[in-house]
């Protein structure tokens, strides 16, 4: 039987192997492969965010997360020799606060959407940006983009190098994680599962809808932003291939794999996705990466409709050890 | 005794394209009154009732509630001055549990509504959410998912959560839409025990509930009050004994 507190906070086994990862993994496994799930499941996060609580889509987290990635890319040293360089407290503190924008932007620009059309017309925010960006060439440097940046050293350590990057990469993960499952536990949280569940009755008993999916929207371009500023570090480079709308569709493939129902079915998604790119890379022609994706793709929407998430859900109702203290275990107490 | 009224809805008209589905109504409410709108399908109840609550957009006329005119507020500022309403298909959080649903209403007219603390935090909310559960009998079904409750109790929570943000004016829509005699003679009880601090402006079908409800009734028809009055003379009109005791629809 694991100790007391890991069974209350399960997810605690979570950050406990990500924190021990390093100890088996070798420098490409952690340094690449994995802090790349990370940052995609941070981005991944903030669209699972959205879903699981306010029911809420968008194609526009992967623009969003641009947002942030060119202004950090802008602010920062570069070789391209664009933007005003600022110290880089500074420059990630301005990504942020723009990515947070960018993310309002998209809400306010969609409230009246739901469903197929808010997915529409999130999609043609994040192609506007795409082609702002990859036809300006003043600002962004065009298709070429932004190239030679490096994430910073701070007090000595180089969060370069992969074992501080990944270190780096997992807090920001594990904060923006906690930070959702945190909102999901105040009222603000509770309003926007009304919302998803009776948008109407939420105005009706004095709440301001628009507002409350504004700020929804919100948060989630914040949490974008935070995987847009790492992916920004860790790619070296900012262009408009980050924006585009195969970039979209990634997010929003990684974010179903996952399971939308469940915030942290982002990083199921992200690992899933991450290890099949270089698997595929090494069983079949690298070319053939889309393929793969898109049979589990299918197998996961045809078989598991709440994604892997759901599916270790099932699995663990199914189960349910007596130790976890789940409902059957209390039936199975009272009956007695 | 004679006091301002509560509510009062002046000339109001409602078009949709060439239909109107509200013609020149008015109507008012002395506060603590109990008013019914009967009426069968299509003439317009409905349409009124969401004029009131916000819902629907008003094409002439004015509704004034205490004395100010609300006309061209939006629901959730409605909502805030006092106005409560139910559905009539019911309109709850459902994969939410019971308490979830009260203690989001109880938080809709008074705040806070942008709170990110944990809920423990907000214990007077929790707790007021508990006694209109308790008033419902919904206190031993507070940890379910709604979706699991049987009708007549998602029904009960539809009203419940309405008296959770504490109306003043409490707008039901159908109240007893769909249930069973049973449940609808404790659920008039309940409507009955109320304050009379809450006026009500009710929508209902069942003439035997409205007649058992309503301190006054009105009687609307192809989008014009045609009847209004007491229950025993709306009982003795003419007209609404033929639109409800076998008369053509």
């Amino acid at each position: 039987m694991p100790p007391r507190f890991l069974v209350r906070h399960p997810y605690l086994l979570l950050v406990l192997a990500g924190v021990l990862f390093p100890l088996v993994g070798s420098e490409f496994w952690v340094g690449t492969v994995a802090a790349r799930a990370l940052i995609i499941g941070t981005m991944a996060l903030s669209l699972t965010f959205l879903t699981s609580t306010a029911g809420l889509v968008s194609f526009a987290q992967a623009g969003v997360a641009g947002v942030a990635g060119y202004t950090l890319a802008l602010l920062s040293p570069n070789v391209t020799g664009v933007g005003v360089e600022v110290a880089w407290p500074l420059a990630v503190g301005a990504a942020l606060l723009m990515g947070t924008l960018a993310g309002v932007l998209v809400g306010w620009v969609s409230v009246r959407s739901s469903g197929i059309y808010l997915l529409m017309i999130t999609l043609a925010m994040s192609v506007s940006l795409f082609y702002l960006v990859s036809q300006n060439t003043e600002v962004f440097n065009g298709f070429d983009g932004i190239n030679g940046l490096k994430a910073p050293v701070v007090w000595g350590i180089d969060l370069r190098a992969p074992l501080p990057f990944y270190g780096m990469a997992l807090t920001a993960a594990v904060l923006s994680a906690a930070a959702v499952l945190y909102l999901d536990r105040t009222p603000f949280g509770s309003q926007l599962h009304a919302l998803r569940n009776a948008p109407r009755r939420v105005s009706a008993l004095g709440f301001n809808a628009v507002a409350l999916r504004i700020v929804a929207f919100g948060v989630a371009g914040f949490i974008a932003s935070v995987g847009g500023v790492l992916n920004t570090w860790f790619s070296g480079q900012m262009s408009p291939g980050a924006v585009d709308v195969h970039a979209a569709v990634n997010l929003l493939v990684v974010a179903v794999l996952g399971g939308i129902r469940h915030p942290l079915g982002a990083f199921l998604g992200a690992i899933t996705f991450v290890l099949l790119e270089n698997y595929a890379a090494s069983v079949i022609d690298r070319e053939r990466f889309n393929l793969v994706i898109g049979v589990v793709f299918i197998v996961i929407v045809l078989f598991a409709k709440d994604g892997l998430s759901g599916l270790i859900n099932q699995l663990r109702v199914h189960l349910n050890p007596a130790w976890t203290g789940g409902r059957r275990a209390k039936t199975r107490r009272k009956a007695a | 005794m004679h006091t301002a009224p509560i509510l009062r809805v002046r000339d109001l008209s409602i078009s949709f394209g060439a239909v109107r589905a509200v013609d020149r109504v008015s109507l008012s409410l002395e506060p603590g009154e109990r008013h019914g709108l009967l009426g069968t399908n299509g003439a317009g109840k409905t349409t009124l009732f969401n004029a009131i609550s916000g819902d629907v957009k008003l094409s002439e006329g004015s509704i004034e509630y205490k004395g100010r005119t609300i006309s061209r507020l939006p629901i959730h500022r409605r909502a805030r001055l006092g106005i409560g309403r139910t559905f009539q298909t019911t309109l709850t959080f459902a994969d939410r549990t019971v308490e979830d649903n009260l203690r989001v209403a109880v938080m809709g007219s008074h705040g806070p509504r942008f709170a990110i603390g944990t809920w423990n935090r907000y214990g007077a909310q929790v707790q007021a959410a508990r006694a209109v559960a308790s008033r419902f009998r919904l206190d031993e079904v507070m940890e379910q998912p709604v979706a699991t409750l049987s009708y007549g109790q998602q029904r009960e929570l539809e009203i419940a959560m309405a008296l959770a943000s504490d109306p003043e004016l409490l707008l039901l829509d159908e109240p007893a839409a769909g249930m069973s005699p049973q449940a609808r003679g404790r659920l008039i009880e309940v409507l009955r025990s109320l304050p009379r601090s809450i006026t009500m402006l009710f929508v209902e079908h069942d003439m035997d509930v409205a007649l058992s409800l309503a301190d006054r009734i009105t009687v609307m028809r192809d989008g014009a009050i045609v009847a209004s009055g007491t229950p025993a003379e709306i009982r003795a009109t003419p007209l609404v004994r033929e639109i409800y005791l076998g008369g053509k629809h």
